[in-house]
């Protein structure tokens, strides 16, 4: 039965994918992504990925589509048509990219496959292990935020990266200038929009509490908890209108969550060492080691939420806030 | 305080650069983000420094982060591979930095100097953290860290042909990095493991198998493209062209050469060993695309007309250079290899330093538009000399040692290899033609009008006229990188992770 679901979902996604090259129109090719995206966090999920599935829905069919959405209104509706010549060069290079990959899972473990090496050398020891190191049963944080917690504190500097970038070329740049700011702005005159979401927000707002704070225990963490969150003010700011947000949420909050977020994972890592251990080491955090690691995820784990949501929300209001003629009259 | 840092040195590296970051954000008032940086940029080149002295006494240094012993955690190595290039890379940092004050405050708008700066020491932590790292997949994310500064970086450049410029590197690299990424995920596929030194032990029982062999390409490929091996290079050119000078500076130094060492790291260590097929195929690959490269790219940079694009098709023909003596297979190859990144960097940063001196008193860097500007810049103009003769490759200078080696390495491989010593002798008559337009027309022509300016600022001089004796101090004493490029040879040959 799942082997029938998956096959009717990656079939739908290998269509859609095709649609998303083919379309001209931006507006649908955002719309068909976030589909898209939906159709790959239904995907993870069946693959027993509840946690990645989480954060594809959020960000890849949530947030990522409104900041496509705030772009695509300062630029044109329609993509121009390119010289054949480009695309023929890269439709070899995709083809043969595709022919590869297919040729390399000849040779793939089966699905699910108990013996598959994947399953039995790393896997069996997070397994058994941390629910006695950590003293909670949920193995995919425990790998996130302490077997693998310095990627982790990478990736929430990715997120930094990508926030400072779109704030330096977007926000900052030379002669932008009055920013556009129309008070009107919004859905408010829009009844079912205004009824159904204003619904939504606290409730949205509510799951992000949860997941940042249960993630321990079921599906979640920092990473969604962030991207929820950012969901709620980004509806907020939809229906009520851009200054409505920045005024529950102003720019300096958004600027300190991001600051302060990353800065608090760092400086968990910092005092772990100060006291002793390695870099990340939470055992020395507290007298007993399993409360210790248990008090040092609690802090990054905030720490990553912090960091995810300030920077999405500063990416959608550093494109928000763009007059939206500007991008036409400026084309590169 | 009683506890021992220096054996935190590998993880502190990459968190001193990274961490400052944010912090540097926050700094508002005039100057002081740069003087953060330059700071925290100095510190992390003081402990590279520390590292790679004791390195060259033998000692690998060693962490793992977490607490966690690998293959369960991540884990941190410095040894000869990668020791010397965190010089370069630190070193590079600081000086792009120090030496570009007055090209950066001219080009970057103070009020964009906190965001600016903290992207530069996000490429600096992105950079040492694919180094030191001795994991798969941490190398990934901090791939993507350096990735993203070094797009904001360039980016950052006056023209707005910058954000074209960077848009198409962006997708570039995000191309090579994907095709990494797979690698990476069908190597975890048939091993379960991410850490390094777990890969090499567990691929040769599946070296066979076709999705190690795809990993193998995939990763090549990729990180050939990162690393601008001909012909993935046409990102560069513009890349370097449009960035502001500082950064052009700091990437011509060692951007590519990251990927380079990851490049050479995976492939000697994991696929190699033990391996001849994927030994013969690696050859097969590069070494040709590395000929090509020098040869055509040292061709373009003799007819480009602006300046900084004929040094970034240099570099190009140069990281030819380094994947020819790399796929000779041979300790002296990969000697010649290592060196020519350590040596490389310091021509490219005294050129690249010297060009935004010049772009302190010319609008225009077109070569054609700097007739006699040696008359009035005569220092800048001297650091342009001395990093052109270390390019080429000149006797007394950094550059010569290299190339004497790669060219050592080239005879040993008997018939072959005289064709090749050929090719390498040919491209360097190609960088003396393209190094000697510029001294002419900078020396030799007469200006249009009559120069009334000074030279660059001294701060700027005293920076670049550094990097250019440098070029002069390791060709006459080149023994320090040379044994830490001896010992990461036989690190690598020896396949040992």
């Amino acid at each position: 039965m799942t082997i029938i679901f998956s096959l009717f979902l990656l079939t739908l996604l290998v269509i859609i994918a095709i649609a998303i090259v083919h379309t001209r129109n931006l507006f649908v090719c955002i719309a068909l992504m976030s589909i898209f995206s939906l159709l790959m966090a239904v995907n993870f999920f069946t693959l027993d990925a509840a946690d990645v599935a989480l954060t594809e829905a959020a960000v890849g069919a949530g947030v990522t589509t409104v900041i496509f959405l705030t772009a695509l209104r300062l630029t044109a509706r329609r993509e121009k048509r390119e010289g054949t010549k480009a695309s023929l060069l890269s439709l070899c290079v995709l083809g043969i990219t595709m022919l590869l990959l297919i040729y390399a899972t000849i040779d793939n473990p089966t699905l699910g496959d108990p013996n598959a090496p994947v399953h039995v050398h790393v896997a069996p020891y997070y397994l058994e292990q941390t629910y006695e190191l950590m003293g909670f049963p949920n193995v995919v944080t425990a790998v996130l935020s302490s077997f693998r917690g310095y990627d982790t504190l990478g990736e929430v500097f990715v997120v930094f990266a990508a926030a400072i970038g779109v704030l330096f070329i977007l926000d900052a740049r030379k002669g932008t200038g009055p920013e556009y700011r129309p008070e009107q702005a919004g859905l408010k005159h829009h009844l079912i929009p205004k009824a159904v979401g204003g619904l939504l927000v606290p409730f949205v707002m509510l799951f992000g509490l949860y997941v940042q704070f249960h993630g321990e225990y079921g599906p979640g963490g920092g990473f969604q908890a962030g991207a929820i969150f950012a969901t709620a003010v980004i509806l907020f700011s939809l229906l009520e209108g851009e200054q409505a947000a920045l005024r529950a949420v102003p720019r300096s909050a958004q600027m300190a969550l991001v600051v302060g977020g990353a800065s608090l994972y760092g400086f968990v890592g910092v005092l772990c060492l100060l006291m002793g251990g390695t870099f990340l080491d939470y055992s020395v955090l507290m007298q007993d080691p399993v409360i210790g690691r248990q008090v040092g995820i609690v802090a990054i784990e905030a720490g990553v939420g912090m960091a995810v949501c300030g920077s999405l929300l500063s990416i959608y209001h550093a494109f928000a806030a763009r007059h939206p003629m500007e991008g036409r009259d400026e084309s590169v | 305080m009683s506890m021992d840092l220096s054996l935190h040195l590998p993880i502190l590296q990459v968190i001193v650069p990274l961490l400052a970051a944010p912090l540097v954000v926050l700094l508002q008032p005039r100057n002081l983000a740069w003087a953060a940086t330059v700071a925290v940029c100095l510190l992390a080149f003081a402990i590279a420094l520390q590292m790679a002295s004791r390195v060259l006494l033998g000692d690998i240094l060693y962490y793992e982060v977490g607490g966690w012993r690998a293959p369960f955690g991540i884990a941190l190595q410095v040894d000869a591979v990668n020791a010397l290039l965190l010089v370069v890379v630190s070193g590079a940092a600081s000086l792009a930095a120090l030496g570009c004050r007055e090209s950066l405050f001219a080009q970057i708008e103070p009020r964009r100097h906190p965001l600016f700066f903290a992207a530069w020491l996000l490429l600096l932590a992105g950079l040492s953290g694919m180094l030191v790292s001795a994991d798969a997949f941490n190398i990934f994310v901090f791939m993507e860290i350096s990735s993203l500064a070094s797009y904001i970086l360039i980016a950052g450049g006056p023209d707005r042909r910058a954000l074209l410029a960077v848009f198409k590197y962006l997708v570039m690299g995000t191309i090579g990095a994907t095709f990494y990424l797979i690698g990476v995920g069908l190597i975890y596929m048939m091993t379960g493991t991410l850490n390094l030194a777990d890969m090499a032990r567990l691929v040769p029982e599946v070296a066979d198998q076709r999705p190690v062999l795809l990993a193998a390409g995939f990763i090549t490929v990729g990180l050939a493209l990162k690393a601008a091996l001909f012909p993935m290079h046409v990102w560069l050119a513009n890349a370097y062209m449009h960035a502001p000078h500082a950064v052009s500076v700091f990437l011509a130094a060692c951007g590519t050469k990251v990927a380079v060492y990851v490049l050479l790291r995976i492939d000697f260590s994991l696929f190699q060993a033990g391996n001849l097929d994927h030994s013969i195929r690696f050859a097969l690959f590069l070494m040709p695309l590395a000929l090509l490269g020098i040869l055509v790219c040292s061709a373009v940079a003799m007819f480009e007309g602006q300046l900084k694009r004929m040094l970034a098709f240099s570099s190009v023909a140069q990281i030819g250079y380094i994947l020819l003596g790399a796929s000779l297979l041979s300790e002296a190859g990969l000697t010649s290899s290592l060196l020519h990144m350590f040596n490389h960097a310091l021509a490219k940063s005294a050129l690249f330093l010297a060009a935004a001196c010049l772009s302190m008193r010319f609008m225009d860097l077109r070569i054609d538009s700097l007739a006699g500007a040696a008359r009035q810049m005569p220092v800048t103009s001297a650091v342009f000399v001395l990093g052109g003769l270390s390019l080429i490759g000149v006797p007394g200078t950094a550059g010569f040692v290299s190339k004497w080696v790669l060219i050592t390495a080239l005879l040993e491989q008997g018939e072959q290899g005289m064709v090749m010593v050929a090719i390498v002798l040919v491209s360097s008559l190609m960088a003396v033609a393209y190094v000697w337009r510029t001294l002419e027309v900078l020396y030799f022509k007469e200006p249009a009008g009559e120069l009334k300016f000074a030279e660059a600022p001294p701060l700027m001089l005293v920076i670049a006229g550094s990097a250019a004796l440098l070029n002069l101090v390791f060709g006459l004493m080149p023994a320090v990188p040379l044994a830490l490029s001896q010992q990461a040879a036989q690190v690598l040959i020896g396949g040992a992770p």
